[in-house]
């Protein structure tokens, strides 16, 4: 057990540092959420809006895109790049359990994530006047979101990218399908002012609901008299994350490949 | 020239690890001069209507060095990859150092070493990091620092992979492939792309890993490379075997015509002759003196190799 913890952990620290290296990875995962809200700050004030500054809504949703960049898009891309370059035969080729290559890339999201939402956060205080919530029940939901979103995304992410062969083809179709899930999810718009078609496709998909959560976690209680169902109705976002969860790890249990299609 | 030092540095230094039960003795190698590293019976694989490789059989020994040959797309590629446990197979047995690879473990992945082919990974990692990561996959692993030495990249250890030229990068790769420490290496076309200092320099590592004792299986598309280094040559084309026998005999290339040419008044000649030494010893005595742009040839693994993989098929 010591030494599966020992791998994992060597696995997750060789992740971290060609994360931090490479520059296109800091770029969208770190940099583009931190561009958005400053920029989408500053000139957007959408008078729908009520009780908070669109700066303190839109925290809420980039903190919940988080994941998806660093778990899904991130991971949708990386991994083909990874199969068709050969470090994933190279690996397979290796002792080193099979279990230390998920929890490598497990091991660099959540540090992609914290560190994206220190910045966002830090951000959105110095420059937005962001409130950062600090009572307990604020804590407790936003981990527990964040853990359900990490096995969500992150599974999603590894699932997606036994789709493509490249990465290049990854990204052409991983990019627009974030862009269109945050844009119909309430990221940057207020739900409510959505046409219902669009709600009822959001409403299928889990970033939605991770949304609605966390601005259950960055703005003020009564905001939730805002939202679609009046109220943040937490129950039911868990539940929806939870079976999100599921078929994520389901999907990426039985689609995952190591070796280029044909090359087994 | 420095950079060339690596060639005969210390082996025996990157295996301070190395359990002492893993050096030949005289009881050792009577076991293992009657077991296989390798054995292959009846191999058949198809990619739909294409059957790549089509009732391939041979057998290798512990602590030979064995060429694998053949032009691409005749099933090379196929058959190693099944033999390190990447792809699977259609039909036959195969034993790789007593197990199969279809059902390879952790404890079996521990005793091979793969240097693939076409790799463009570890980017920006440097090439420290690299070879203490790999080093850390495996039970008892060879000291990195003396494997960087024994592949030349001594002086590369802080550069980021992506800054290595093609050559190095390959060296590289070898050395990934030999930090576990493995009985038997899969070295598929390790030389491509490296100059001839270079491809000598990696003739001597080989050379060394064998007087260690480790079996090795290698794909190669230079002929003098096979000539070099390989106790045998296992020829493929179309999927099956075409010849097997050490590179001298190949092809009964011992006992083939050699060709003699030299210059007579000013015109060249040349005579295919079974009996080289007495043509010359006639020239000599016909000619007098020395003879003008004298050659004797005996035809080369390459010949003998295109002969066996091209004329066939004509």
């Amino acid at each position: 057990m010591r030494s599966l913890l020992k791998s994992w952990a060597g696995r997750g620290r060789i992740e971290i540092l060609l994360t931090f290296r490479d520059r296109r990875t800091i770029t969208f995962t770190v940099l583009l959420p931190l561009i958005l809200l400053l920029v989408l700050s500053s000139v957007v004030h959408p008078e729908s809006l009520k009780y908070v500054s669109f700066a303190q809504y839109l925290t809420a949703g980039m903190v919940a895109s988080g994941l998806v960049y660093g778990g899904f898009q991130g991971l949708s891309i990386g991994i083909p790049e990874e199969r068709s370059n050969g470090t994933l035969k190279r690996l397979y080729g290796t002792p080193m359990p099979r279990s230390s290559y998920f929890a490598g890339k497990i091991m660099e999201v959540i540090v992609i994530y914290v560190v994206q939402v220190v910045l966002m956060l830090g951000l959105g205080a110095i420059a937005f006047h962001v409130t950062i919530p600090t009572s307990a029940t604020a804590i407790i939901t936003f981990l527990w979101l964040s853990a359900l979103a990490l096995i969500t995304f992150t599974s999603l992410g590894i699932a997606f990218s036994s789709l493509a062969k490249t990465g290049q083809a990854a990204a052409a179709i991983a990019t627009p399908l974030v862009l269109f899930l945050q844009f119909t999810s309430g990221v940057f718009f207020v739900v409510t002012s959505e046409p219902a078609w669009m709600r009822s496709i959001a409403s299928v998909f889990p970033l939605r609901w991770l949304c609605q959560g966390m601005r259950s976690v960055f703005l003020p209680a009564k905001f939730g008299s805002q939202e679609l169902g009046h109220g943040f109705h937490l129950g039911q976002v868990a539940l929806i994350m939870a079976a999100w969860s599921v078929v994520g790890l389901v999907l990426c249990f039985r689609t995952f490949r190591w070796l280029p299609l044909g090359e087994d | 020239m420095r950079q060339l030092a690596w060639i005969g540095s210390s082996l025996a230094s990157s295996r301070a690890r190395t359990p002492e039960s893993r050096r030949p003795t005289a009881a050792s190698v009577t076991v293992c001069a009657v077991s296989a590293a390798i054995e292959v019976e009846g191999l058949r694989r198809a990619y739909g209507p294409l059957v790549a490789v089509d009732g391939v059989s041979f057998s290798i020994p512990k602590g030979s060095c064995t060429a694998l040959l053949g032009p691409n797309g005749a099933g090379k590629t196929t058959t190693v990859e099944i033999l390190e446990g990447y792809r699977h197979r259609d039909a036959g047995s195969v034993t790789v150092l007593g197990t199969d690879p279809a059902r390879g473990d952790r404890s079996w992945r521990q005793r091979l070493g793969i240097v693939p082919q076409n790799c463009a990974d570890l980017l920006e990692l440097t090439v420290g990091e690299c070879v203490r990561h790999f080093a850390s996959l495996y039970p008892a692993p060879r000291e990195p620092d003396a494997v960087l030495e024994l592949v030349g990249l001594v002086d590369k250890a802080g550069s980021r992979v992506t800054t290595l030229s093609g050559g190095q990068r390959r060296r590289l790769d070898v050395a990934l492939g030999i930090i576990g420490n493995p009985e038997l290496v899969f070295l598929d076309e390790p030389t491509t792309g490296f100059d001839p200092e270079a491809r000598r320099a990696f003739w001597r590592l080989v050379s060394a890993l064998k007087a260690e004792g480790v079996t090795i299986l290698l794909t190669t598309h230079y002929m003098e490379e096979a000539d070099a280094l390989a106790d045998r040559a296992i020829v493929v084309n179309h999927g099956v075997v075409v010849a097997d026998a050490p590179p001298r005999a190949l092809g009964e290339r011992a006992d083939d015509l050699a060709v003699v040419k030299w210059i007579e008044r000013g015109a060249a000649v040349e005579r295919d002759t079974t009996t080289p030494t007495a043509l010359i010893a006639e020239l000599h005595a016909r000619l007098g003196g020395e003879l003008e742009g004298l050659e004797v040839r005996r035809p080369t693994l390459e010949d003998v190799y295109l002969r066996l993989v091209g004329e066939k098929d004509a």
